[in-house]
């Protein structure tokens, strides 16, 4: 009697693929390196925890519509949420990447690691951005009219038209957030498959 | 291989010493403390919203501008008509990355703007439709020659620099029909017409402000007011934010640059300080594979400090075998 084999499908072979690429005891470890072991290490998770609530706020704010806040004091509030945990995310991140910096978290075929973390702080900067842009207060207009003679010298302000809200709007809301989600994950998951960069090598005393 | 190795190998997999770690329950109590901050930033600080500035607010506070503005639209001298691309036709007009190298005019006019048209006589033809004088005056200023209209723009804005007067107010002099025009476009700007006019595609919905945020900054009524919330570009201005808060702090190096010469008195400023942001956060980027740059960390060792732990362990381990 002979024995019929069936071929892989695409989706075995992606999970298969996925599985050994990064198996969920690496995914969800529940223990770490010794090392790990400093309070720098908490920036990374509190500018993950900023983020999500920033997207919380942000949510918020789409599901009454661009000019709610304007109109409500709960919407005032809400923004104000919105507003003050960009603040923390930002502030978060770069204490994050100078504590990366200073572990050379590069080393061991991490470089991965730090430039989409780079990234996505470079594309948070510019989602911060379009969202001053869509306030539609006082900042939005000041802030474009002047951000546009920067874009329009580097020749992106012919296609990324700042005065313009409705193009502002769907970058800051949809595919600005979409990017920074997209590489925070290529990042985290990154860190999971590489393990936590080990302590630079120190002198033995003995030597 | 001993627990604490003194120089651990980077590009493998950790197989020394580990401890008990719970990353969910890290995420969920760093999600909740910065929740319960979040929320107590924003219940004692609130957020700035200050008012968006209005074509009718601002023509109701500095008519001489409004006006004064609109005429330099007509004799091409504001703002946008020198502008250059990405919005007007204007020889030699755009800045320069290096030399003669220029992005702006490489790329050219892609949101053409005609500034007369758009901001002055566009929206003056909407009154026009019931104001027979008003219609007969614009027939008039656009049938005429060039010259004519440029002398008459020219006198028009000379006599409001001088204080004579506005709208129909003037001494005698070669105005054409724009006496005319200008109060019906100063009442329009003061009615709130203008702001609807600059605004308005044709197609009902509208989401894009770039004509009216335009002729807004042509004039000199909006910059007097950021300078009042300190946020001009001499005073490290759009990382700022009206009122006392952080603003986008992160901009400080872009900003920067504007502080300092060369920049500060370089026609090419916005240019040259994009193309070095540019190179900046692209090295930013690739930090890894910059020699010198990447070996910054070993020359400055606040790492010791970091792992301080783990190096008395490993070195304790050391001498414990030696």
């Amino acid at each position: 009697m002979t024995q019929h084999v069936d071929t892989p499908t695409w989706t075995a072979r992606v999970r298969d693929a996925s599985v050994a690429a990064l198996p969920p005891e690496k995914l969800l470890a529940d223990r770490q390196p010794v090392y790990v072991a400093s309070w720098i290490y908490v920036f990374g998770v509190l500018s993950l925890a900023a983020f999500m609530v920033v997207l919380a706020s942000g949510v918020i704010i789409a599901l009454a519509g661009p000019t709610w806040w304007h109109t409500s004091s709960f919407g005032d509030f809400v923004n104000s949420t919105h507003l003050w945990s960009t603040e923390l995310f930002f502030f978060f991140m770069v204490v994050h990447l100078w504590g990366k910096f200073f572990m050379a978290a590069w080393r061991g075929r991490r470089a991965l690691t730090w430039i989409t973390g780079a990234v996505a702080f470079l594309v948070s900067i510019a989602t911060a951005f379009t969202g001053y842009l869509s306030q539609q207060n006082f900042d939005s207009q000041w802030i474009g009219g002047q951000a546009k003679d920067g874009l329009n010298a580097s020749g992106v302000g012919a296609f990324f038209n700042v005065l313009n809200f409705g193009q502002m709007l769907l970058w800051h809301v949809l595919l600005l957030p979409v990017a920074v989600a997209f590489l925070i994950g290529v990042h985290i998951l990154h860190v999971r498959k590489r393990g936590v960069v080990p302590p630079l090598p120190a002198k033995d005393r003995r030597a | 291989m001993t627990d604490y190795p003194l120089a651990p190998d980077a590009s493998v997999e950790w197989v020394g010493a580990t401890r008990r770690y719970d990353l969910v329950k890290e995420a969920v109590l760093a999600l909740l403390a910065v929740t319960a901050l979040v929320l107590v930033l924003a219940a004692v600080f609130s957020s700035p919203d200050v008012r968006p500035v209005t074509i009718a607010r601002w023509a109701a506070a500095d008519p001489r501008d409004v006006l004064a503005t609109a005429v330099s639209e007509l004799n091409g001298t504001s703002g946008v008509a020198t502008y250059g691309p990405p919005y007007t036709h204007v020889a030699g007009a755009g800045q320069n990355v290096i030399g003669g190298l220029s992005l702006q005019r490489l790329i050219g006019v892609k949101i053409p703007v005609d500034p007369a048209r758009a901001f002055v006589l566009g929206p003056l033809s909407i009154p026009a439709r019931a104001d027979p004088a008003l219609a007969k005056a614009l027939v008039r200023y656009e049938r005429a020659p060039i010259e004519d209209r440029l002398a008459w723009a020219n006198a028009y804005g000379k006599a409001i620099d001088r204080g004579s007067g506005i709208g129909h107010n003037l001494p005698p002099g070669n105005f054409g029909p724009l006496p005319t025009m200008m109060t019906a476009y100063l009442q329009m700007a003061q009615s709130g017409g203008l702001d609807g006019a600059l605004t308005s595609t044709g197609r009902f919905y509208q989401s894009n402000f770039t004509k009216a945020l335009l002729f807004l900054s042509d004039g000199s009524y909006l910059e007097s007011l950021a300078s009042k919330q300190h946020l001009l570009g001499s005073q490290w201005g759009m990382m700022n934010e009206t009122g006392n808060f952080p603003g986008q702090a992160w901009l400080w190096l872009y900003t920067f640059w504007y502080q300092i010469p060369p920049f500060s008195t370089s026609d090419n400023a916005d240019a040259q300080i994009w193309a070095l942001m540019g190179f900046l956060s692209l090295a930013f980027v690739l930090i890894p594979f910059i020699p010198g740059v990447r070996s910054i960390p070993k020359w400055i060792p606040l790492y010791k400090l970091i792992w301080r732990d783990y190096y008395r362990k490993a070195h304790a381990a050391g001498t414990s075998r030696s």
